[in-house]
């Protein structure tokens, strides 16, 4: 436990944020450490994937969004109105729900973040492209048809590559808004799988409605309600006793 | 799903009281027998363990089937997890019983020994145990659980009570030999089944509080402790 608290990689203190009159969090305190798999659950509407969106500033996108506290992320606040949006969005990656490949081929798609970022010689990004590809394991599927459009991928590699997209630009941390909802079972198995190597390197969050899918694959797990953050703590004890009678309610279903 | 399972966890609970109950009675008969020289009551005991373990084979397969169709989390899981583990100590008792059933049968056909040894005693306080740790896995009841596990240490002295009892009634009756150690049998099958009831009771504190408090050296705690 000791040497875990030095690793915090995402501390969230205090954190309101309303949608012009709505408030969508509420005090929201928490600490994700680093090179771990947390989850985030909760009814629709809880403010979980709000609190996803705080972390690269998405929520900047909507209009009357205010935010009050601080996100402090590697000892920088990203909230605060100076942050370089650019490299905190290269920092923190997203995958959302429905794979969004560019409709580009595959090997574009991949090297489009490095391209921006003005890595642009052409070995360099053949380079990156391979990596990217073998950290998702996609490189011995599709190295022969890089140039093959991305749309034509199945939806799991599809995810994939978009979760490869994120490695290309060396996010560290990874934000998985429902990423396997879209997927059948067996893909929802290997995203998972996909996800457990990539905690060796990366600071993975996912918000997911499937608590069997946060209860297999996540490290820590925070329940949300009606935008507080009601309990935060080791997955394992979060499933087989949890503190709080509303997320015991919750994930046995009793809720509502 | 959820008020499925729920409704699946109802029964479970009904299942488990009744053999619980089937139990019991397979318990005070036994020792009825005992004390009655009742051969034929003893016998009944005997024969109807089969229906125990037929009951206890269903439970376990219910449990699976539950775990396996819903993976239950939280204090559904733990409360399977119980029963599971509750229904296995039950069928030990019911064994236990038989035992005691078998030892009341040949005594039953042996002159009577006239010794004080306190079996109704031992007897009251084992099934008390048992009782209460139904009732404490019913109600989900932990404070009643700690009461059992407490009782325990009675029936383990009482027990080693019967030992020296039983010692020195040899050394004065030898001839009667056999039919002391029979005894002595009956009272060690007795504070096997207080063991058992002490497991239910820790399986029930588990289920309530989520705290394991099997093999903690130090007294029971009076609450729960979180860390």
């Amino acid at each position: 436990m000791g040497e875990d608290l030095d690793k915090l990689k995402i501390q969230v203190n205090n954190l309101n944020l309303w949608y012009s009159s709505f408030q969508a969090l509420k005090d929201v305190n928490a600490s994700f450490k680093e090179r771990l798999i947390t989850a985030i659950i909760g009814p629709s509407g809880c403010g979980k994937t709000t609190l996803l969106r705080v972390f690269n500033r998405m929520n900047d996108l909507v209009e009357g969004v205010r935010v009050a506290g601080t996100v402090m992320v590697d000892g920088i606040n990203v909230i605060a109105p100076d942050t370089d949006l650019m490299t905190l969005r290269r920092k923190i990656g997203m995958v959302f729900q429905r794979p969004n490949p560019f409709p580009l081929s595959t090997y574009e798609n991949v090297v489009f973040g490095p391209r921006i970022h003005g890595r642009a010689g052409k070995n360099e990004l053949d380079d990156i492209a391979e990596k990217s590809l073998q950290a998702v394991l996609l490189w011995d599927e599709l190295k022969d048809r890089l140039d093959k459009p991305a749309l034509s991928l199945s939806l799991e590699q599809q995810q994939r590559l978009c979760i490869a997209r994120l490695i290309a630009v060396r996010s560290d941390i990874l934000l998985l808004d429902e990423p396997c909802s879209a997927l059948d079972p067996q893909a929802t198995q290997a995203i998972e799988e996909l996800m457990r190597g990539l905690k060796n390197n990366y600071t993975l969050i996912v918000v997911t409605h499937n608590m069997q899918q946060a209860a297999r694959v996540s490290d820590e797990t925070g329940f949300m309600l009606l935008g507080e953050l009601i309990e935060f703590g080791e997955t394992d004890q979060i499933f087989t006793r949890p503190r709080d009678k509303r997320t015991e309610d919750y994930i046995t279903g009793r809720f509502g | 799903m959820a008020e499925h399972l729920q409704r699946e966890i109802r029964e479970m609970k009904k299942a488990i009281l009744e053999i619980g109950a089937v139990v019991e009675e397979s318990l005070h008969k036994a020792v009825k027998a005992l004390q009655e020289r009742d051969e034929k009551l003893a016998k009944s005991v005997i024969d109807n363990d089969v229906e125990i373990d037929h009951m206890e084979v269903d439970m376990e397969e219910e449990c699976l089937k539950v775990l396996a169709l819903h993976q239950p989390v939280a204090s559904d899981l733990r409360l399977i997890v119980s029963i599971l583990k509750i229904n296995n100590d039950l069928e030990r008792i019911g064994d236990l019983a038989v035992n005691i059933a078998e030892r009341a049968a040949f005594l039953a056909t042996q002159n009577a020994i006239d010794i004080p040894l306190d079996f109704p005693l031992m007897a009251e306080k084992t099934k008390a145990m048992l009782r209460k740790s139904l009732d404490a896995l019913v109600n989900g009841d932990s404070r009643l659980a700690y009461e059992v596990c407490a009782a325990d240490d009675e029936v383990d002295a009482i027990n080693r009570q019967m030992y020296l009892q039983v010692q020195d009634a040899i050394r004065r009756h030898p001839d009667r030999v056999e039919s002391l150690i029979h005894l002595l049998s009956v009272s060690r099958h007795m504070e096997r089944i207080a063991d058992h009831a002490t497991n239910i009771a820790e399986d029930v504190i588990y289920m309530t509080e989520g705290e394991i408090v099997r093999h903690r050296t130090e007294d029971y705690p009076s609450q729960s402790r979180r860390v």
